[in-house]
């Protein structure tokens, strides 16, 4: 990758930007070039944090400067930065999405009391329930980046007849595990939030427990496939999950 | 030894240096509004720098001790009494056990902290005692309530061991609740609670896409501290900025001290809960060395910026953090001599 862009974020992070857009083949570069930095371990280097199309390096300054020298600490750690992300071939992109932890099935209840926005997702994508839940429910998702709450996943793949604006009165509530679609993205709420998403359904898994670990149940990188299922079923799974 | 929370004040909470390293599944720093005043005040009673300790915004709480204890307050001018004493901020205090720390109001700044010889002991949550009041995360994974029983450590063994003996015997001799250390710590390089103060920062990257007037208005006019700003951000309330034409955002990492700019046009500077992500422009990024200034701050002050380029901001910080560690070993052999 030649055309890493750099931005300031302050004086202890930067913005390493490898795209423009929400699509999958810069956040396919963003997974690989988040992996190439994590084998790196440079020093002073806190935290990675993928996003669509860009990775933020937060890090200590004290570990980047030199008193012997008038760069500083910024510039730097970018011309290192710059030069692995050099190293980083286009081409391996696949290869560090492929590998990450395989695919994540999750089950998922649509419609009802588990998804009171499935009616007006189907009417503005002019076709009926059924049809919103097979589309929805037969994608390939990639988990592009985990943000605005711990453990919400961004998923990138949804059909393009299912992209929907996001409500016009955000909900306070909205319960934990709620699968929903906002403009061209899907995502499951960890816990419950508040949220303008529309509401499709509910899957019974736990996508965050700070006493677990990993903490999250998805990673950035990583596959989901959505299984749809009953709210007998959706019961079940629940009880279950909660005792664990 | 444990800290009875008798009454919480208004919003007290366990914070310490914050949760690192864990951005990527949506997990912020959290920590201390004032890392500085953390650190401090973490120092004086010979605790590690990041800590767990106590922060306390605007009115304080009050607590009853179960047994002696080494405390120190730093940062905002909070009124502090034991019984009808008044206590020092940036010193050492020798609390007796069943003694109650009464915590008030603050003259000036918005942030106090309460560091406890030993530390909270409670266990560390995803390699963090903070509290991330937004997220529900941490030990104590919301703001203290009156009847919360605070676990504490040991008091660290050799640190203060001669001031120790020294404020026992000073109580005994007066009859009193509590003792202070006849010195004190300095505040004027680390706290300033002067408004006046311009506040600096980076131009941010989308800088550029603001109108003319508005990036005038970004380091020339006057803020205020909007009454809502909590934990996660400060919003900057006066002339709404604007963009001088739409931009496509995609979410991307946000840190504490971004400045972003909602479609509202009131911009919002991200403190110590700054979502990992964000979506709306990043007009500016406030100085790391800046940002305690900046959450000293109350609701209803008043805020103004002044731009300054990243290589003198990393310049500051380093002579921040050598300054900050010379003190670390002053107060280090402080805590060793008999007063």
């Amino acid at each position: 990758m030649n055309d890493i862009g750099i931005e300031w974020l302050g004086d202890r992070a930067l913005l390493l930007r490898v795209g423009d857009g929400i699509d999958a083949e810069s956040n396919a570069r963003v997974h690989a070039l988040a992996k190439s930095l994590r084998a790196a371990e440079l020093p002073g280097v806190l935290d990675l944090v993928p996003a669509y199309a860009s990775i933020t390096v937060h890090y200590d300054p004290r570990a980047w400067g030199d008193a012997g020298s008038d760069m500083p600490p910024s510039e730097r750690l970018a011309a290192r930065l710059s030069a692995l992300a050099r190293h980083v071939s286009n081409s391996a992109t696949s290869d560090a999405t492929d590998s990450a932890r395989g695919i994540v099935e999750t089950p998922v209840c649509y419609g009802g009391e588990h998804g009171p926005d499935l009616a007006d997702v189907a009417r503005l994508a002019r076709v009926s329930e059924e049809e919103v839940i097979a589309r929805h429910g037969s994608g390939d998702y990639l988990v592009a980046m985990l943000g605005f709450a711990p453990g919400f996943p961004y998923l990138l793949g949804l059909d393009s007849m299912l992209h929907t604006p996001r409500r016009a009165n955000p909900r306070t509530r909205v319960p934990a595990g709620s699968v929903a679609i906002g403009g061209a993205q899907t995502g499951i709420y960890p816990r419950e939030l508040p949220g303008g998403w529309q509401i499709i359904g509910r899957t019974p898994l736990i996508l965050f427990d700070a006493a677990r670990n990993p903490p999250a149940l998805l990673a950035p990188g990583q596959h989901v496939r959505f299984r749809a299922i009953d709210a007998g079923e959706f019961a079940n799974l629940q009880a279950l999950s909660s005792r664990t | 030894m444990s800290v009875r929370v008798l009454s919480p004040g208004l919003l007290t909470s366990v914070q310490d240096g914050g949760r690192h390293g864990c951005g990527a599944i949506g997990i912020g720093r959290a920590g201390a509004m004032d890392e500085v005043s953390l650190r401090l005040a973490n120092m004086l009673v010979g605790n590690a720098q990041g800590a767990a300790a106590l922060e306390i915004t605007l009115r304080g709480p009050r607590l009853r001790f179960d047994t002696d204890a080494l405390v120190a307050l730093a940062g905002a001018e909070i009124d502090a009494r034991c019984g009808d004493e008044s206590m020092p901020r940036w010193r050492p205090i020798r609390l007796r056990a069943g003694s109650e720390l009464n915590l008030g109001g603050m003259r000036r700044g918005a942030r106090a902290y309460l560091a406890i010889a030993g530390s909270i002991d409670l266990p560390a949550v995803i390699g963090s005692r903070s509290t991330d009041i937004n997220a529900a995360l941490g030990p104590m994974p919301r703001p203290l309530a009156a009847g919360d029983e605070l676990p504490c450590g040991a008091r660290p063994h050799s640190s203060c061991d001669e001031l120790w003996k020294k404020l026992e015997a000073a109580c005994e001799t007066g009859n009193r609740n509590a003792a202070a250390a006849a010195w004190s710590l300095d505040p004027s390089p680390w706290f300033d609670a002067s408004t006046a103060r311009p506040i600096r920062a980076i131009a941010g990257t989308h800088f550029e896409h603001l109108d003319a007037e508005s990036q005038r208005a970004l380091f020339g006019a006057e803020f205020r501290v909007g009454i809502d700003s909590n934990r996660v951000g400060c919003r900057l309330e006066g002339a709404p900025l604007q963009l001088a034409a739409p931009i496509e955002m995609v979410s991307a990492g946000t840190v504490s001290g971004t400045v972003q700019l909602p479609p509202g046009g009131v911009p919002i500077a991200l403190t110590a809960e700054a979502p990992t992500t964000g979506g709306y422009p990043r007009i500016a990024q406030v100085i790391a060395i800046d940002l305690p200034h900046l959450t000293q701050r109350r609701p209803g002050d008043v805020v103004r910026f002044a731009q300054i380029d990243l290589a003198d901001a990393q310049m500051r910080y380093l002579e921040r953090e050598r300054a900050l560690a010379r003190l670390s070993e002053t107060l280090r052999w402080r805590l060793h001599q008999p007063w």
